[in-house]
Order: structure tokens, then sequence, then C-alpha cells
């Protein structure tokens, strides 16, 4: 009886505690789309009225006008896509190599690429950047994607998945006279879902909500991303908070939509990498 | 006949051989280009670089130690934002730590609606860091923002500053940090708190363990490596983030949150010193590596444990 009772009172604590934190997690989101919806003069009213009486619709057509703030989303989801989908395939390709293959250099190149990973960007983002320069590459997008495309993580992540993949079944596909680019597209690929589900996650909203480098790299406004583009709001219209609102509203939306339905391999992609096995 | 019009058994095995190798370097030398020459010859370029002094006028010329001792006997901002390097990942780590676990601990309970608190934890994660950055300056703005507001209506007559206050800012940083990556360090525990067998409880029941001591006794080694992984990893994370700082504070107010990774872009992308911020960057660099190395090290030993 008075375990039960206990029990309960921790149930009911334990709920407690969740619903505080999830409280925490959300209000800032609450208040940005409520924010977003009043009157300049009725934002930082207080106390705080969360739903306003008359919603103002109309902040999300003018955020449009303000900056190219479409311009910016056209150019972010170019860059997101196009990044993407050559990491996954360059990445695919190469890690299929380092995990089924067998050919002269091949543990000097793999060290190569996993003595990077430990390297940040901010260590050789200087020297990329003159080398950019100099290629011409800079204040456009190709300098953008092939900075971002070839990741040693990338190659890494889908090595793990791919030595895990048992070799009777590439022996049984060689013997029935697959070649190894037929291997690779038929069999590997099918096989990972989850590991390409988890790269392409990762990538989506590393560069989607890339700010430093589209920062550094683009100057003309029609090349901007949505993230500058943004930022670029909040400094010429810094005192228009319902607009600036409006604007995160929109940046947030794409990585939103993606989350709700995939939130499943957000986490599992979590679950697998975060965890050295 | 046909031993002429086949080649001999040794021919056609190294002919297969090499036929197997051309096939595998098909498929790395899309990536290796690539990687080859937009990351590792930046960065073997950026050992270079740090040895040479390069302003926007004056050509590449190489200076030996010279930007080294710049550094260390006359840059006093690179001593700031080394501090404040120190400061921001010394508080953000184990805060975020704690709370993880924290979270983790609690979510690993039989639970209605764990898939909605889940996505709620960690959905600031994988939002886009520049709107929240906005929304908590407003939150958080010293005369009009809701925050001080609330603080003022409760009795509280001098609210702090926040971002706008030398010594309030950086905390500002901390706690918008901590709030937006909890999430994800929460899911990396949960798993491995599922990993921990029923049995184990079970048997520390019956002997009679209270929750503290199961926590202590069961828990807390089973996740040790975790917790290990997830220090080294959050270190690293701290240690090189700046995008915050620029989006928030711009490193101010003064140099109150000038970090060593702002150093290193503000002393390129607006002085144009490219090879002094290389040889900030090494000291970066020297650090990180130096937390990674102890990974490798540690690792051995908790993987050898369970």
């Amino acid at each position: 009886m008075a375990d039960s009772r206990k029990k309960s009172i921790r149930t009911v604590l334990l709920y407690m505690a969740l619903i505080f934190m999830a409280f925490i997690m959300l209000v800032p989101f609450a208040w940005m789309i409520s924010a977003s919806l009043k009157l300049e003069k009725d934002v930082f009213s207080f106390p705080i009225i969360w739903i306003p009486e008359t919603p103002q619709w109309g902040n999300y057509k003018e955020i449009w006008q303000r900056v190219p703030l479409l311009t910016g989303f056209f150019n972010s989801v170019k860059l997101t896509v196009v990044v993407t989908v050559l990491q996954l395939v360059t990445s695919a390709l190469a890690a299929y190599a380092f995990a089924k293959l067998e050919f002269k250099g091949k543990n000097v190149i793999f060290m190569m690429y996993i003595m990077t990973i430990a390297i940040p960007w901010q260590v050789y983002m200087v020297p990329q950047y003159k080398m950019m320069t100099f290629l011409g590459l800079t204040d456009s997008h190709l300098g953008i994607i092939l900075m971002h495309t070839f990741t040693a993580t990338g190659v890494f992540l889908m090595r793990q998945f791919f030595m895990g993949i048992p070799e009777e079944l590439l022996e049984a596909a060689r013997i029935d006279g697959l070649s190894e680019y037929g291997i690779w597209a038929k069999l590997i690929m099918p096989l990972s879902k989850p590991v390409i589900a988890t790269l392409c996650i990762t990538s989506f909203t590393f560069e989607w909500n890339d700010f430093m480098g589209p920062l550094i790299y683009l100057s003309s406004t029609s090349k901007k991303t949505l993230q500058v583009m943004l930022r670029m709001f909040n400094t010429q219209y810094s005192s228009n908070y319902a607009l600036i609102m409006a604007a995160a509203t929109v940046a947030l939306i794409p990585v939103l939509v993606m989350f709700i339905f995939l939130q499943r391999y957000f986490v599992e992609g979590i679950a697998t990498t975060g965890i050295k096995g | 006949m046909d031993k002429l019009s086949r080649p001999n058994k040794g021919d056609r095995g190294s002919n297969l051989k090499r036929k197997k190798t051309l096939v595998a370097y098909s498929f790395i030398l899309p990536s290796l280009t690539g990687f080859f020459v937009f990351t590792f010859v930046p960065i073997i370029f950026s050992l270079i670089l740090a040895f040479c002094q390069w302003d926007s006028g004056n050509p590449i010329q190489f200076v030996g130690l010279k930007n080294f001792f710049y550094m260390f006997l006359k840059d006093k901002s690179f001593w700031i934002s080394l501090k404040n390097t120190i400061y921001y990942t010394a508080v953000t780590v184990p805060l975020t730590m704690a709370i993880a676990l924290f979270l983790a601990i609690l979510m690993n309970k039989p639970l209605k609606g764990r898939v909605f608190f889940r996505s709620v934890l960690f959905f600031p994660y994988v939002a886009s860091l520049v709107a929240i950055a906005v929304v908590w300056m407003a939150l958080f703005n010293p005369e009009i923002g809701p925050v001080n507001s609330i603080l003022r209506a409760l009795g509280v007559v001098n609210p702090p500053r926040w971002a706008a206050s030398t010594t309030w800012a950086m905390p500002t940083i901390i706690g918008l940090t901590v709030w937006k990556g909890m999430g994800y360090y929460m899911i990396v525990y949960l798993a491995a708190l599922q990993g921990i067998s029923k049995d184990l409880y079970e048997a520390a029941a019956l002997d009679g363990a209270n929750r503290w001591q199961q926590f202590l006794n069961v828990t807390w080694p089973g996740i040790t490596p975790t917790t290990f992984y997830i220090l080294m990893m959050l270190m690293v994370t701290t240690f090189k983030s700046y995008d915050i700082m620029y989006i928030t504070t711009q490193g101010g107010p003064g140099e109150s949150t000038k970090v060593l990774a702002y150093h290193i872009f503000n002393q390129a992308f607006v002085n144009s010193k490219f090879g002094y911020a290389s040889a900030v960057s090494m000291i970066l660099l020297v650090i990180i590596l130096s937390v990674t190395l102890l990974q490798f090290k540690f690792e051995k030993k908790f993987t050898s444990n369970i």
C-alpha cells in the first residue's frame, strides 16, 4: 500500500519534471511564433499576450519584400540538395572500396581520411579560403559544394556499416556474374537504408543550418543562403521584431517538417553513431 | 593452340589483380580527389602558413616563429580569447552532460508520450542557430525582453543585462548552447542506458540496494564509456565553436565573449592577417588533438573493461 503510493508519487514527479523541461524547450518557439503574428508595438507588451487578438498574417507576406528571402530560400535548397546527394554518392562509393575491396595503398589512404576527422574546419578554413580564392571559387555555390561534399566522416560512417554486410552475400553475387558496380548499386545500397538515412539527415541539417561557410564565402546578395539573409534581416531591421520572428519561423520550417517525418531516423542515427560499438 | 590464344595462368592472375585494383580506385577516386584537394591540401597548407607572414598588402613570406612570439608575448586578445574559450568549455560541458544524463534517466522509465518528450527535447539541436539566437536575444533583451519583464514583475529591481553586460554575456551564451545541445546527448545517454541489462538491476535489488546505490553500482559503471565519449566529443565541439558568438554578441561586449576560433576568424577575414590567423589556429589544433589522443588512450581501457 505504502509502496504503491510511493510509486505513484514518483510517477507524478517524473511527469512534472519532464513537462517542465519540455516547457523550457518549447517556450522560445512559442514566443517566436506568437511575436511573428503581432503588431510591432505589441511584441514586448507585458504581461505576455500569447495569442494576438488579430493575428498579423501580413508579416509573413512582408518579409519576402524587405530582403530577398525567397532567393535565399532557393539558394539554401539548392546547396542542401546538391551537397547531400553528392556527399552520399561519393562517400558510399569510396566506403565500399575501403570496406570490401583489396587494393594497393588502401590502409595509407584510409589513414589519411581518419587523421583529418579530428581536425576541425576552424583550423584550415583560412588556407582553404585562400586556395578557393586562387581557384576563383569564392562567391560561388560551386566553392561551397566542393568544400562540403567530400567529408571524411561520411566515408567513415558508411564504411563502418558496409563492414557489417556478410562477405558471403557479395561472393554469391560475384558468382552470379554481377560486377562490383552492380553489387554496389543492387546489393549494398538497398541493404544500407539506415545509414543512408543517417548520412542524409546529418548532411541536410548541417547544410541547411550552416552559417559561417556561406558568410565567409558568398558576397553577392543573389547567392546568399537563407541563414545569411536572416542575419542580414536582423542587422538591417534590428527593431522590427515581429518581422524578424516571422523570418526566423520560415527558416525553421523545413528542418521542422523533416524532423517530424523522420524523427525516428534522427534518433536511431545518433544511437548507432553516437555510441562507439 | 590453346596455349597461344590464352595467356598463361600467372599473367592472367596479375591481369585480374590489376583490373581489380583499377575497379577499386574507380570507387574511391571521386571522393579522394575532392577530399585531397579541398581538405587535405589546405590542412598541410595551414601548417606552413603558420610560419609565414601574409597580409592583404604584403606577399607571402616565411618568418619562422615570429607569429608565435607575437601571439604569446604581445597579442592580449589571444590570451583573452583563450581564457574565454576555457571558461565557455569548462561550464558548458559539465552542465550539458549533467542535464542530458538526468533527462535520459527520466526518459528511460516506462512513459506515456515518450516520443513527444524526446522530439521536443531534441528539436533545438537540429534547429537553425541563427533563428534560435535571434529569439534568445529578443527574450533576453535587457530593456524590453520578456525575461527581464518577468524578473522585474517578481521584484528584481536591477535584472542582469544579459548579452549586453561583460559579466553576463558569457553565461547567456552558455545557456543558449546548453539548451540547444543537451537533447542530442540525452539520446546518446538513453541508448547507453537501454543497453544495461535489466538482470543487473534485479540482482542489485535482491541484494537490498536502494535506488541511489543501484545508480552508483549498476548505472554509472555501465555508462562510463559513453560518459567518456560524450565528454571528449563535447569538449571538442565547444572548444571550436564561434558561430554562436558571432551571431549573438560579435565577441562583445568588449572582448568578453571572444573565443579562440573567433579570434582566428577575425584575424583572417576582418584584419586580413592570414599567416597570423593560421598560427593561432595551430594552438586550437594542438588542444583538440590532445583531447583526441587522450580519447584514443582511454578508449582502449574502457572497452577492455566491459
